[in-house]
């Protein structure tokens, strides 16, 4: 009897969910053969968020709040998970795209053809697991535990290819990367800790110290939450990651870890109660640097999901943006500003882990229908795989914020908060929207280089022309997030509905603004006219080649056999703006060039390679590799030696005892 | 009753010495298990009658007295050695410095800050000197089959460490201790045997190759 009680209570269908979730994996690891594992893992996905989606709903739009506390043994603390209203928006993305992750895998990642299936989806549950219990842990302890397995099973999945050398040096630098985070939230929680006395979250705006110390939290916090984010120059283990894992994976990493991330930073900040302006400006301004350099390396990127990867430095580089005016507005007792930062940094969370995943999932269906990441060598896709190349093509109109989809809408808010404060008395922060429209403009470049490469024009490879279609199990989840993405950028208010209620509980404040200040149906308005004059256009010009179509030789312009070699590709598109950004991004050539009378092969090979990357870190690692040389002599390779250093520090150990 | 108790605890001390001073495997297997069977035994005579103690006793003995010695000489079969050849430290090096490490435990349990009703005991001495000759096993020899051997006089001194929270110690933390041991051992065995087939060796000095470079 009390467990039905229990369960009619949406809170603890959430935990169940989140547990299930944990679990989806388990029975794969038991059963030997076929695919039944990885089907009773896609069940437990769709049951999972069949049970959570619907109470995270519930709880968000009627105001629930629930609050439990797990009994364990360890001493530190209660082990308290809460469900606030803040979670439970950060919830959404996560049940979300974990089933749509893992229906997409049946196609995708098959456990016929893939090996690393079973730690694949075992790992793959884990990881929302542990999301989903980051978002809901209220005690510094179990939020670190939930922290490292999100972590660690994030590089378990990342490697899942670890037969090639790039995919186990992407997986290294990922968790070095992530360790070093780790280490900046250490010290977070013990600062907490020395504070506060207690391992336990404190309530919201309680902490009311001397300004050092709250700034040296809220400096900790940005290194290790803005390091999982993804912002610039804390970003350079992102690209790789995406970029290698299977792209569910990346959906899910790109998609959902990095809003966790955000999720940290709105939550620490939410516990100070007097935040200085710094903060604000700070945020600001690392999330534009983000954005706009994020964008600009991206469109000089030939590998489609490293192009994806460093839009998501974009993304998220707005989103900062969009908490910095938020605490701008605050700081400045002008909450119309907070308002409009605050929701559209929310609302943009939700948008990016809706077209992010979309567009991940269809490089994915590009790269099993082309067998390679290089866009240089795709093109023609369209006609091979109509469903893809439509559902991608919304994906890109709504990641460059162009209406009628969700993107659109997001970035019109962050618009109308840099635009309202043209006017004030110093008006610096208005400066923000040229930077951002430059960034809307840079990712059209990108993503028209992406979508017309790949998709457009005639196949550059055979294996590009013998593209097939993706299954339905694939096509059904790209196609529901399109879907989203379009109801969120002809309706934004279903989706403000849901960021209200967070809007509410981070900043109070505002209540007295808490609504849109352009009347929601315009934005209908915009998108339907749009997709009206979409139309119109697409029957004019139909009926225009229709009448007049022949077919014969073209003009060769001296090229007497044209071949699909000569079109285009990605590389020559985006060679004028990638002259422009060289600062940041360099396409080097390496050339065998043609010498003497009986030349050998010639060769030419080009990547893109990052400044930051190339120019100060590697070169700072290797003098630090140089200078750390002889620490490598402790490390022998004779086991005897290392059981004496144990032993060498015991011994010492008990004298500094005595 | 607790004289009979150091009796057994100065045995202990005199088998780290055999095990110390021996090239011969099979004797070291059987002196390490004996006494392990002698440690099993202690905790009957020290502490007062209890299902929870019995357990523990029984559980010991089983293991460590018959398991894992079994496991370990089936191991040596099949490697087909019989002796430590060429020790880092050799056998009277080792049994001099095994001496200093006793003599040594005995100082500093004579200063650590022991309850009143363990003080008189030698368990903490023995504790230390058994520890420290695991140790010094782990660091003088060459022998995959040697290195498991240490690891288990090592867990010896930190039974008898425990011997003196046998009361308090939860039957789930002594269970687990065991368990650890018992899947070292078979996680031992299993890279010995593969050791010794890849290589035709079991000198674990030669896997020196396996550090990054």
């Amino acid at each position: 009897m009390l467990f039905f009680d229990m369960m009619r209570d949406p809170a603890f269908l959430v935990l169940c969910a989140i547990v299930l979730a944990g679990c989806s994996g388990l029975p794969g690891l038991f059963l030997r053969h076929g695919t039944l594992g990885q089907r009773l893992a896609s069940v437990a996905a769709l049951t999972s968020s069949l049970l959570a989606l619907p109470s995270i709903l519930y709880l968000l739009l009627g105001g629930g709040e629930a609050s439990f506390t797990l009994n364990w043994n360890l001493p530190f603390g209660p082990c308290e998970v809460a469900l606030d209203p803040l979670s439970l928006f950060f919830l959404i993305p996560i049940f979300l795209i974990f089933p749509a992750g893992s229906l997409y895998a049946l196609g995708y990642w098959p456990a016929k053809s893939q090996a690393s299936e079973k730690s694949v989806t075992f790992f793959y549950g884990l990881l929302a697991c542990a999301m989903a219990m980051v978002v809901v842990a209220r005690n510094g302890f179990l939020f670190m535990m939930s922290w490292e397995v999100m972590a660690l099973s994030g590089y378990f999945l990342l490697v899942a290819e670890h037969g090639e050398k790039e995919v186990r040096s992407a997986g290294i630098v990922y968790l070095v990367a992530s360790h070093l985070g780790g280490a900046a939230l250490t010290a977070l929680f013990a600062s907490l800790f020395w504070i506060t006395g207690s391992f336990s979250f404190p309530a919201p705006h309680s902490l009311a110290v001397a300004g050092g110390v709250t700034s040296t939290l809220f400096l900790l916090a940005l290194a290790g939450f803005g390091s999982k984010a993804g912002m610039m120059p804390l970003h350079l283990w992102l690209p790789s990651a995406h970029a290698n894992a299977p792209s569910h994976v990346s959906a899910l990493l790109s998609g959902v870890m990095l809003k966790v991330g955000i999720y940290g930073l709105l939550r620490v900040i939410s516990f100070v109660s007097e935040r200085p302006l710094w903060w604000g400006a700070l945020l600001a301004s690392v999330g534009l640097t983000s954005a706009l350099a994020g964008i600009c390396v991206a469109s000089a990127q030939k590998d489609i999901k490293r192009l994806l990867a460093y839009s998501s430095i974009e993304n998220l580089g707005i989103i900062t943006t969009g908490i910095g005016l938020f605490l701008l507005g605050e700081g400045s007792g002008n909450p119309r500003l907070a308002f409009l930062g605050l929701a559209a940094a929310l609302f943009h969370v939700l948008n990016h882990a809706i077209f992010k995943p979309l567009l991940f999932f269809c490089a994915g269906s590009v790269m099993h229908a082309a067998g390679t990441r290089d866009l240089d060598r795709m093109g023609g896709l369209a006609r091979r795989l109509p469903f893809t190349a439509f559902f991608a093509l919304c994906g890109s109109i709504a990641i460059c914020g162009l209406p009628p989809f969700n993107g659109f809408a997001s970035e019109m808010l962050l618009y109308l908060g840099f635009f309202g404060e043209a006017r004030s008395a110093v008006p610096f922060v208005a400066l923000g929207a040229p930077v951002l429209a430059m960034v809307g403009g840079v990712a059209v470049i990108a993503f028209v280089k992406l979508y017309g490469i790949a998709f457009l024009g005639e196949p550059r490879t055979e294996a590009a022309a013998k593209g097939h279609e993706a299954p339905v199990t694939m096509l059904a989840p790209i196609g529901l997030l399109a879907a989203l993405s379009l109801l969120g950028g002809l309706f934004p208010p279903v989706f403000m509905a849901l960021v209200q209620p967070a809007l509410r509980a981070l900043a109070p404040d505002t209540g007295l603004v808490s609504a849109l200040p352009v009347p929601p149906v315009w934005f209908a308005v915009a998108g339907g006219s749009v997709i009206i004059l979409a139309a119109v256009l697409y029957l004019f010009l139909q009926g225009r080649v229709k009448g007049r179509q022949a077919s014969g030789p073209t003009w060769g312009c001296g090229y007497l056999r044209p071949s699909p070699r000569i079109q285009y590709t990605g590389s020559s598109f985006g060679a004028f703006f990638s002259s422009l950004s060289g600062a940041l991004i360099r396409t080097r050539l390496h050339v065998d060039p043609v010498t003497g009378l009986a030349p050998s092969a010639a060769r030419l090979s080009y990547a893109p390679e990052e400044t930051l990357l190339h120019r100060v870190v590697l070169p700072f690692l290797n003098i630090a590799g140089v200078a750390c040389a002889f620490l490598r002599r402790l490390q022998h390779g004779e086991v005897q030696i290392y059981i004496l250093y144990i032993f060498a520090t015991l011994m010492l150990l008990l004298l500094w005892v005595h | 009753m607790n004289s009979l108790a150091d009796q057994l605890l100065v045995l202990c001390l005199l088998i780290n010495f055999a095990v110390l001073g021996t090239s011969r495997l099979a004797f070291s297997v059987r002196s390490v298990a004996v006494q392990g069977v002698l440690l099993g035994v202690l905790p009957a005579l020290v502490h007062p009658f209890s299902w929870h103690l019995a357990f523990i006793v029984v559980s010991i003995i089983l293991v460590k007295g018959g398991l894992i010695p079994v496991l370990i000489i089936r191991a040596i079969k099949k490697a087909e050695i019989e002796r430590e050849f060429s020790p880092f430290i050799g056998y009277i090096p080792s049994l001099v410095l095994g001496a200093l490490f006793t003599s040594l435990a005995f100082i500093f349990a004579a200063k650590l800050p022991l309850a009143p009703e363990h003080e008189g005991l030698l368990v903490v001495p023995a504790a230390a000197a058994t520890l420290m000759s695991g140790f010094l096993v782990l660091m003088g020899r060459r022998k995959a089959i040697s290195q498991v051997l240490g690891y288990l006089l090592m867990e010896n001194g930190i039974f008898l460490f425990g011997l003196l929270l046998a009361d308090a110690m939860p039957v789930m933390v002594e269970a687990g201790a065991l368990l650890d041991l018992l899947v070292g051992i078979f996680v031992m065995g299993i890279v010995i045997n593969h050791i010794s087939r890849e290589f035709s060796s079991i000198d674990t000095s030669r896997l020196s190759a396996l550090r990054e470079e």
